[in-house]
């Protein structure tokens, strides 16, 4: 579980998150959702350790994220920022293989080699593992940071807006491949995401912010209602019934 | 997706063997591996070459005599202080650069390089020639080696740790106070006679005739004890150029780690430029070389490139001086003219930095 009590982040008179309570149960996907500027990634790198909060509580499976030994958290919770840009060249073997350094310390074991190994083929790139990361496209790379931060095999992974610049065909694939996941590996994923409909049919739950406040969290049956959303993203937005439950139309 | 997959030994030969064992190599392929071997045995090749021609090439008196051995052993002095500013320059540079992820600055940029010129040009300006001729010796040494990490413990202990830590902060504070002292030197320097001007001149270009054996005992032991510690750091390292949020997530305290080994960046620039002066664009030229010979982001084998490649230059521009222009060049001179080609060449053959 991860839980927040009283967290809040003030950038400014005027840029003030939080304080921000909220308690996101184990298992599935939580999708942070919201208009630009509402809190979300801030919310995100909170809990991920690397934004420090002006006051509060963090604790994700009972470890208090600002005391904890960042190794101890690094086994338990891992996060992914938007913008990954490395001064090396990586291949993508030895990116992904980065996510064992929390156990191996760069010595890779035969098991640790097998868990890489394993990532890589869960999203589809043994074929690529070793091309440069600049060799890959887009989607490709994407994957492969994911791919990465999975491999740390923490029970709870942050990311923040993976679905950045993928087309519809990468974004689909990105998100089946979390829910699989989810599902399969027992993770807890929490996520930001700005395509609503996106975070309707994948995620078990939403959160929605705004102005840097939690504005409401529940069931995706709950989140997805007109006036709801309406209101969070200050647009109209109406809902219908899909074949795969609520779509907004906006 | 399927159009780039279908060509995968286009983009740089991937070795078959590799790709079935399924294991994670520094190197991309076993052609890029054995070309760092290879390279890495050449570079040592000319170093050690170059070092045997420096003892012994065209020594004036014959090897029977009984002042053969002092020859050698004076020039001996200069191999070694070319060994010690070819360990420091190469790691501090290779480390400075991964821990900031900026391939095209130097650990000059905190400030070392000014400092020391500012040490010496206000000893000369205030105490006059003699006392700067005087201020040498394991105490004045050290006094100085002292003060250039104090100097920087100041700077990263300010920047670094506080609640707003910013590398990129503190290395503009660096150029500041650089560029600062630089202007006062140069103001010192405009009112000295030219005699004294000429004295100072001789130590403020980096050279391995500045070098005092005296110190050996002291520097050698410090210096290779702070290299094998970046050595053995650089799985830690590996991680740190990655960037501060991604070595967080990997579980390494990333501010206490950048902190000290910026602290043993500091003993390697702050004793490299005591000894021997400054050698600005060294490091940066060795590293960049480096990058180069060494395909790969795993530590362990950079810096033993990096080192290989900085001796080899080294000595074979200090042999070449000696023994070919006849001393009259500066062998600065030499290590930019030549590095500097080397760099046009990377340039126009990757067509980006």
């Amino acid at each position: 579980m991860i839980k927040i009590q009283n967290a809040r982040k003030w950038y400014a008179e005027e840029v003030k998150i939080g304080p921000l309570n909220i308690e996101i149960p184990k298992a599935g996907i939580t999708s942070l959702i919201g208009p630009n500027g509402a809190g979300k990634s801030t919310t995100l790198l909170m809990i991920g350790r690397l934004l420090h909060m002006d006051e509060g509580q963090i604790t994700v499976a009972n470890m208090d994220v600002s005391t904890t030994k960042s190794n101890d958290l690094a086994k338990v919770l891992t996060i992914l920022r938007q913008e990954n840009h490395f001064v090396t060249r990586l291949t993508v073997r030895q990116l992904v293989g980065f996510g064992r350094f929390p156990y191996s310390k760069g010595r890779l074991t035969r098991e640790d080699e097998k868990i890489i190994s394993k990532y890589i083929d869960f999203f589809e790139l043994t074929e690529l593992e070793h091309r440069f990361l600049d060799e890959l496209s887009g989607g490709q790379r994407q994957r492969a940071y994911v791919a990465m931060v999975l491999c740390q095999e923490t029970e709870y992974v942050l990311l923040d807006e993976p679905l950045n610049n993928l087309d519809i065909a990468r974004a689909v694939q990105m998100m089946e491949h979390l829910r699989r996941a989810a599902e399969e590996f027992g993770r807890t994923i929490v996520v930001v995401l700005h395509d609503i409909n996106f975070a309707a049919k994948y995620s078990d739950r939403i959160c929605a912010m705004k102005h840097g406040q939690i504005a409401a969290f529940g069931s995706v049956r709950e989140i997805m209602k007109p006036e709801l959303l309406s209101d969070i993203f200050e647009t109209k937005i109406e809902i219908i019934e899909g074949p795969y439950g609520p779509i907004a139309i906006y | 997706m399927s159009t780039l997959e279908s060509q995968p030994t286009a983009h740089g030969g991937i070795d078959a063997s590799l790709r079935n064992s399924r294991s994670t190599s520094a190197f991309r392929s076993g052609r890029d591996a054995r070309r760092y071997w290879m390279i890495l045995s050449i570079c040592l090749g000319v170093g050690i070459l170059a070092t045997v021609g420096l003892i012994f090439y065209n020594n004036p008196v014959p090897v029977d005599s009984p002042s053969f051995m002092p020859v050698v052993k004076r020039r001996l002095v200069a191999v070694v202080a070319m060994f010690i500013a070819a360990l420091c320059h190469s790691f501090a540079t290779v480390t400075f650069q991964s821990v900031t992820g900026n391939r095209i600055i130097t650990p000059s940029l905190l400030g070392y390089e000014s400092l020391y010129s500012f040490i010496q040009t206000s000893i000369m300006f205030v105490f006059g020639a003699s006392a700067l001729v005087n201020f040498s010796g394991i105490g004045a040494f050290f006094i100085q080696v002292g003060l250039m990490i104090t100097l920087s413990l100041i700077l990263f202990g300010w920047l670094l740790s506080g609640k707003y830590g910013n590398l990129h902060l503190m290395l503009l504070i660096g150029i500041i106070i650089g560029t600062g002292l630089n202007s006062v030197s140069g103001f010192m320097r405009r009112m000295l006679a030219p005699s004294e001007f000429d004295l100072l001149q001789s130590r403020l270009i980096g050279s391995v005739t500045n070098a005092d054996s005296e110190y050996f005992p002291f520097v050698i032991p410090l210096v290779l004890l702070t290299v094998l510690c970046l050595f053995l750091m650089s799985n830690r390292l590996n991680v740190l150029s990655l960037g501060r949020d991604v070595a967080t997530t990997f579980g390494v305290r990333y501010q206490a780690n950048i902190i000290f080994i910026l602290i043993l960046v500091a003993v390697l620039m702050a004793t490299t430029t005591s000894l021997l002066g400054p050698l600005t664009f060294f490091g940066f030229l060795v590293a960049m070389l480096s990058y180069q010979a060494a395909p790969t982001f795993d530590h362990r084998y950079i810096f033993p490139m990096a080192f290989a490649i900085g001796y080899g230059v080294l000595t074979t521009a200090y042999f070449l001086l000696y023994h070919v222009f006849g001393s009259q060049t500066v062998v600065g001179v030499i290590i930019e003219l030549f590095g500097g080609l080397a760099f046009l060449i990377v340039i126009l053959r990757k067509r980006s930095l």
